[in-house]
């Protein structure tokens, strides 16, 4: 089986600071990381060659340097790197940035073609989960997002779970078809030495904008039709309410559960025979 | 299991020097570091110097990042809120071939893995060697803690920094002592470039540094540093480990102490914090040089405790170590013996270089400065009186004046203890 793994490098969040005066991110010298859910895309998508065997494609779009990412991708044990690098592509928005992907991908589909997509669900710099979905659209692969687990995989079709806001939920789909994933999909393991090795001497293979029939239209910052117009810390949150528990304890803890269904942080379920509280 | 020529444990300058040197030879090289990439993990006081970079990396200053080229020395003795200094100035050391630079290990470590690779080094990161692999009492390669993580090598060579763990366990080493080990930590403090130029009275881009001894590490077998980057100042301190812990200090402490003295406060005024780093500093000086190879393994830099704390150098000689470690590894191999005899090539040549003639030639430093720590107290104390008594205008003849200061001195230190001192002194550092 074909998998392919779509990855971004990106900033290590935990080191970013929004400089106070400016509200620009202040890059310098902050890490950059393979993004956390696109880590797990990667390791289900090695496990599953483990179990299926097969081929893991990894397909990345980001300046040159992202090669460092697409090199550490490739020491967990895949077995080609792709980095989509141009100028024309900088600037570009989710929606341009799933053009160029999926053009990628349809172009490695003629040749390999390929049976399972998994995208984290989305890049902790910008938070949209909108570029997998869009991948998928794109080549009409059906989309499964949100997975925590993948509970089968055949020949023509891959189940799995997924987190909902209400639950869990568990969906099929035929092949191809592309996952964007959670965290809780699975553990990451350590690379092998002999990955190590591999991915050390290996050089990620870079594609620009004439290694594909592009629309310029579509890409770049005129491809793009949002922007991000400001970026700004959120004030930081006020001190919470403290209350003396030491003078009148009933009165207190009365006065807590009020505050509590007042601000709804917790509900009387409405099957619940109005139950006291 | 796959083979190597040479495997080098550990990317600091002496590893990467080793395996420039290895590579150059045309060994099959891999550095094997702990680190995200070589130089996450590295921390010195932040001076490079240029002559044994220079036979690393030809003309290195061309292309790597340093921060600026040190033009001024500056010696201070602290005494309480007193100061005593002197310093030596050349502005030719600003220009080619320069005498040092200031650096940031972080970005120059990494800078110097990328010339390996270039030579043809592969590097494997994050991956810690956990020991020596045996062959009928023959070391024949490293166990990593990664999965399938044994590798095969004709030459390890030991690079693992201060923290011996490995020549421990080969049995060439012994386990660092509080006695001959010195914890330094050090701030890395932003000031505007303007202000940094400014403070130490340098045209744009230079640098300078400044030692500081006496009341600087209060009175411990140690030394305070600051030094100008680019566009900020590295301020730090140490001290033998063994009297700081009998004394009850921290290493923290003891930099805010140095950072609140009147004479350095003003230079760190209005900056900001950047970093803060810690490591420890091999002190044990020529006695206490390891066995520095055995059949299939050398020995190189701080693992080798090849340090001159006086003269404030390490990482060159590590370079130097590193190098000449390399092209004995190489050769040994080409001639298909890496037996023990065949590796004492390493050694002698060490000791035909400056790196174990300098240690060798203040082999009893260590033990003079133990043995007498009231030069540390006493001598900074007196200098400083005897300049003020010297130098204010007090209406007292000058004659009489000179008497009163060496009254004064023989109060702190009798004829007979000047005598043992300067005798002592002769011994240890001439």
């Amino acid at each position: 089986m074909h998998f392919v793994v779509c990855l971004k490098q990106v900033p290590d969040t935990s080191e970013v600071r929004i400089d106070p005066i400016t509200n620009t991110l202040m890059r310098e010298g902050v890490p950059s990381i393979i993004n956390p859910y696109d880590a797990h895309g990667l390791e289900e998508a090695i496990r599953l060659k483990a179990k299926v065997g097969g081929k893991v494609t990894i397909v990345s779009m980001g300046p040159p340097q992202a090669k460092e990412a697409l090199k550490k991708a490739m020491s967990f044990g895949a077995d080609r790197a792709i980095l989509l690098s141009d100028r024309a592509f900088g600037g570009s928005d989710s929606l341009a940035t799933a053009y160029i992907i999926s053009s990628a991908l349809q172009k490695i589909h003629e040749t390999e073609p390929i049976d399972l997509v998994f995208a984290g669900k989305e890049a902790i710099d910008g938070d949209t989960a909108q570029t997998g979905p869009g991948i998928a659209q794109r080549l009409g692969f059906p989309q499964l997002t949100y997975a925590i687990r993948v509970k089968e995989l055949t020949d023509t079709t891959v189940t799995v779970e997924r987190k909902t806001e209400s639950g869990r939920q568990v969906v099929q789909a035929q092949l191809p078809a592309l996952l964007t994933v959670e965290k809780e999909l699975n553990d990451l393991s350590y690379a092998t030495l002999p990955n190590m090795m591999k991915a050390a001497a290996y050089e990620p293979e870079v594609w620009n904008f004439s290694s594909l029939p592009f629309d310029i239209t579509q890409m770049g910052l005129k491809g793009s039709p949002t922007s991000v117009a400001r970026i700004f810390a959120p004030p930081g949150r006020s001190g919470g309410e403290i209350m003396d528990g030491m003078k009148d304890p009933k009165g207190t803890a009365a006065s807590i559960v009020q505050k509590i269904f007042q601000q709804n942080i917790i509900m009387v379920h409405p099957l619940s025979k109005g139950g006291k509280h | 299991m796959e083979n190597f020529d040479v495997i080098i444990v550990g990317g600091g300058p002496a590893g990467l020097s080793a395996a420039i040197s290895a590579a150059n030879a045309g060994m099959k090289t891999v550095v094997i570091e702990r680190g995200d990439y070589p130089g996450t993990k590295n921390v010195m006081g932040g001076i490079l110097y240029t002559k044994a970079t220079d036979m690393v990396v030809p003309e290195f200053w061309k292309e790597a990042p340093l921060e600026r080229p040190i033009i001024e020395q500056r010696i201070a003795m602290l005494s309480g809120n007193e100061a005593i200094m002197a310093g030596y100035r050349d502005p030719a050391w600003g220009v080619e071939p320069y005498n040092a630079h200031s650096i940031m290990r972080v970005k120059f470590d990494r800078w110097l893995a990328e010339q390996a690779e270039k030579a043809g080094v592969m590097i494997i990161t994050e991956t810690l060697v956990e020991d020596l692999l045996y062959q009928n009492n023959n070391v024949v390669g490293v166990r990593t803690g990664r999965a399938e993580g044994d590798l095969g090598a004709k030459v390890v060579i030991l690079a693992e920094g201060v923290n011996n763990f490995l020549a421990v366990k080969a049995g060439l080493a012994k386990p660092l002592k509080p006695a001959s080990v010195a914890v330094t930590v050090k701030e890395i403090i932003a000031l505007p470039k303007e202000k940094i130029e400014d403070r130490f009275c340098l045209e744009e881009g230079q640098g300078a540094t400044i030692e500081l001894y006496g009341d600087s590490t209060a009175g411990l077998m140690g030394v305070g540093f600051i030094y100008t980057n680019k566009d900020s100042i590295s301020i730090g301190v140490g001290a033998i480990l063994e009297p700081m812990i009998r004394n009850n200090w921290t290493p923290n402490d003891l930099l805010e102490n140095l950072k609140a003295k009147p004479y350095v406060k003003r230079l760190l005024q209005g900056g900001e914090t950047k970093e803060y780093l810690a490591h420890l500093i091999p002190e044990g000086g020529y006695h206490q040089v390891p066995k520095l190879h055995r059949q299939g393994v050398l020995v190189i830099g701080d693992t080798a405790m090849l340090m001159n704390s006086l003269n404030r150098e390490g990482s060159n000689l590590a370079m130097i170590s590193g190098k000449i470690a390399g092209e004995v590894a190489a050769q040994s191999i080409k001639s298909g013996d890496v037996s023990d005899q065949a590796m004492t090539v390493y050694e002698t040549r060490l000791k035909d270089s400056f790196v174990l003639k300098d240690l060798h030639h203040y082999r009893h430093m260590a033990s003079f400065f133990e043995d007498n720590p009231h030069l540390l107290k006493v001598y900074p104390k007196m200098l400083s009186k005897a300049a003020k008594m010297y130098l204010t205008a007090d209406g007292v003849p000058k004659k009489a004046r000179q008497k009163e200061i060496i009254k004064m001195a023989f109060e702190h230190r009798s004829i007979a203890g000047f005598v043992k001192d300067i005798y002592g002194a002769w011994r240890a550092l001439l």
